[in-house]
């Protein structure tokens, strides 16, 4: 067990996918030399060569496009997006193509391929650089999305992303990326990918959240103690598939839930969390269910992104509403 | 530099390779000689069989049309003139050469081996493609402008990672091969494409057909360069071929083909052609072409022009070509014979696919389906 970033162990779970499968390959701006804007992936490519780390051109279509073709032709190519809001050139060959290419071909080709993309606000950085857009490719069937909040999760998800063999949507919270935790390389202790995690236990409501979420809702909760609320945290992990058997399992316990997230509200992960939960927990809830979110607006400029993004008190706020019921 | 305007649609300009003139006269101009050369290698018997994949894939693309225009398919995308273009191409492929076609290259499939019916099930709409790419190493349909040109250089990409180029065995060195048309070259893929190629020296090669119509779009909607002259800025060679000439077509294919296959990288062929039909059997091209134009381009049909040529110099008689005809009506038969007997798929295909490992939410949503399915069984 040691201390540890999600920065670095992202680097070290990319490097050890390197090292168990020849065919694992990473493609994105900036990712050689550099070791991305993030330096995420700091030293592979002097360790594993240009032909493993390649610096792409600019040119978001084209890097997941190849990487569509690469994996056709049996490699497990990991591209990185620079930021959250540059993703959309390559929209189509994400949504279009690789999120359908197994089902076209009823089965008969694989396409193992994870795109980590850094996301959320928080930085004060200009625009498109602080975006969520989970939504959208949690909408689309074929894909799996993945939303990371800690270095455990960071070190051992990505070795299960690149070891899957379905395309996977890898969410890294930039804002969180030099946050410290505790990490045993030696010892898997981390559910699988697709499973929610509780991060704390509660008893007076369930707060779901993920992402960059996470530690914010781990505040509130502390915060919350110190009052005498008992919040249970559920770090969902997986946006698709959702895994609510776990939020539905503590809802049943605490009969009522908040859902937390930087994207927009509006048709986002925690809709569907609230649309499913008062479906399955329709006689346990004490109240209705309440999501804090972005609000419905482009990301704001960073002097006023702090009232865009949910903070603790937001979280708080919302737990209170909940309780009057 | 002063642009040039694209020619007529009816004018392939001095620099588009021909070997036979659209009469069938063997051409000898000493531009195009190196691809006579690998033309004059082709035995009696390899130029019977281009002649016998023309007239079969004309034969099966007229079937299909048929079969449309009776509500067996919803849609079928008419090769029809650009036959050449994909023989003399699909036969320049090796088996381990890999294509990446657009939605009209039947002639390519064709020569690839792939089963005339596989083509007819995403038309027919009883799934999206559904064949295996790797059995004959001939990717799906790509119905999105230009996004194959993506995957063709990706998947060349890993054949430079393999070590698959400039080995000097010819069982193991791979070229790759993108088709699209005079549209997609408008497309932002088809331009990444080329960088990447370029880039990473990629042995794919690009074959545009430039069939002059993007539905009802002509060449001056798309550019204002011969498009094959865009490939120099991208840093690879591009060739213009008479696109209606098999053997022009083969002999230009195999040429960029072995190149890439030999380490030196992609390469851009626009072969000039026509489409004869309707961009789909949805179209309707009297709204926005003349006449003239097709009865111009009826003149170089591509079989009619190859089988004049095989007559004359004696490679083929009127008892092949008679032979030929038997054939292509078996074919059609067996085409409609098999499209009239192909199944509507289980409702619950649609689940089947969608996961390499399926997840318990889609699981349940199958078992809701089939519950709900079978609530109506046995009711009246």
């Amino acid at each position: 067990m040691a201390t540890t970033t999600i920065a670095k162990a992202l680097n070290a779970g990319l490097r050890r996918a390197m090292e168990a499968d020849a065919k694992v390959i990473l493609c994105g701006e900036d990712i050689g030399k550099l070791g991305g804007v993030f330096r995420i992936t700091e030293g592979l490519q002097k360790d594993f060569g240009e032909e493993r780390v390649m610096d792409s051109p600019l040119a978001e279509s084209g890097i997941v496009g190849t990487a569509i073709g690469m994996a056709l032709r049996g490699y497990r190519p990991v591209v990185e997006i620079q930021f959250d809001g540059f993703v959309y050139p390559a929209f189509d060959h994400i949504v279009s193509q690789v999120a359908k290419m197994r089902s076209r071909a009823l089965g008969h080709v694989q396409l193992p391929m994870v795109i980590r993309i850094p996301v959320g606000g928080g930085i004060g950085a200009v625009e498109h650089h602080s975006e969520s857009n989970e939504a959208y490719f949690a909408h689309t069937a074929g894909l799996r999305v993945v939303a990371i909040s800690n270095p455990a999760d960071a070190y051992w998800l990505i070795q299960e992303a690149i070891a899957a063999d379905d395309p996977v949507v890898f969410y890294e919270p930039k804002r969180r990326y030099w946050d410290k935790g505790e990490l045993d390389e030696t010892h898997r202790g981390v559910p699988p990918m697709s499973q929610a995690s509780v991060v704390r236990t509660g008893s007076d409501v369930t707060v779901a959240c993920y992402g960059p979420m996470v530690k914010t809702c781990l505040q509130a909760a502390q915060a919350a103690a110190e009052e005498g609320t008992s919040l249970e945290v559920i770090d969902l992990r997986s946006l698709s598939p959702l895994d609510l058997d776990t939020v539905a399992a503590s809802v049943e316990r605490t009969g009522r839930l908040v859902t937390v997230h930087e994207a927009s509200g509006f048709l986002g992960i925690g809709a569907e969390v609230a649309a499913q939960v008062q479906q399955r927990c329709f006689y346990s809830l004490e109240a209705p269910v309440i999501r804090v979110t972005g609000y419905d607006v482009p990301y704001p400029p960073s002097r006023i992104e702090e009232d865009f993004l949910p903070d603790l008190d937001r979280v708080l706020d919302a737990v209170d509403r909940s309780l009057t019921y | 530099m002063t642009p040039t305007a694209p020619r007529p649609a009816t004018e392939g300009g001095p620099d588009m390779i021909q070997l036979l003139t659209p009469e069938g006269q063997r051409m000898h101009r000493r531009e195009d000689q190196q691809y006579a050369d690998i033309a004059a290698e082709l035995s009696d018997e390899d130029l019977r069989g281009m002649y016998r994949d023309l007239v079969l894939i004309r034969r099966i693309d007229a079937e299909a049309n048929a079969l449309q225009r009776q509500g067996e398919l919803g849609i079928w995308v008419s090769l029809l003139g650009q036959e050449a273009a994909q023989v003399g191409c699909g036969r320049a492929l090796r088996p381990q050469d890999y294509a990446f076609p657009t939605y009209r290259e039947h002639g390519v499939a064709w020569c690839r081996g792939v089963d005339p019916l596989n083509l007819l099930g995403l038309f027919r709409g009883v799934n999206h493609g559904g064949w295996d790419p790797n059995e004959k190493n001939f990717h799906l349909y790509t119905i999105v402008i230009g996004a194959q040109a993506l995957h063709a250089t990706g998947y060349a990409m890993g054949v430079n990672l393999d070590g698959a180029v400039a080995t000097g065995d010819p069982e193991r060195d791979t070229a790759v091969i993108a088709f699209f048309g005079d549209g997609a070259t408008s497309q932002g893929d088809v331009n990444e494409s080329f960088v990447f190629a370029a880039v990473h020296n990629a042995p794919v090669v690009f074959f545009c057909q430039n069939n002059q119509w993007a539905i009802s779009e002509p060449n001056d909607r798309q550019t204002r360069i011969p498009l094959y002259q865009r490939a120099r800025g991208f840093g690879f060679p591009g060739l213009r071929v008479d696109g209606n000439d098999v053997l022009a077509s083969y002999a230009v294919s195999k040429a960029m083909l072995d190149r890439a296959r030999d380490g030196q990288g992609p390469s851009f062929i626009e072969a000039f052609t026509y489409r004869m039909a309707a961009h789909t059997t949805s179209d309707d091209p009297s709204k926005y072409r003349v006449s003239a134009e097709v009865e111009t381009w009826k003149l170089r049909d591509p079989i009619l022009r190859f089988k004049a040529y095989l007559a004359h110099e004696g490679k083929a008689d009127a008892a092949y070509f008679a032979t030929i005809d038997a054939e292509a009506d078996e074919m059609a038969t067996y085409v409609r014979s098999g499209c009239l007997s192909m199944p509507d798929p289980p409702g619950t295909l649609m689940f089947d696919h969608v996961y390499a490992e399926q997840h318990a939410q889609l699981a349940a949503q199958r078992a809701e389906f089939v519950a709900y399915q079978a609530g109506f069984e046995g009711a009246h």
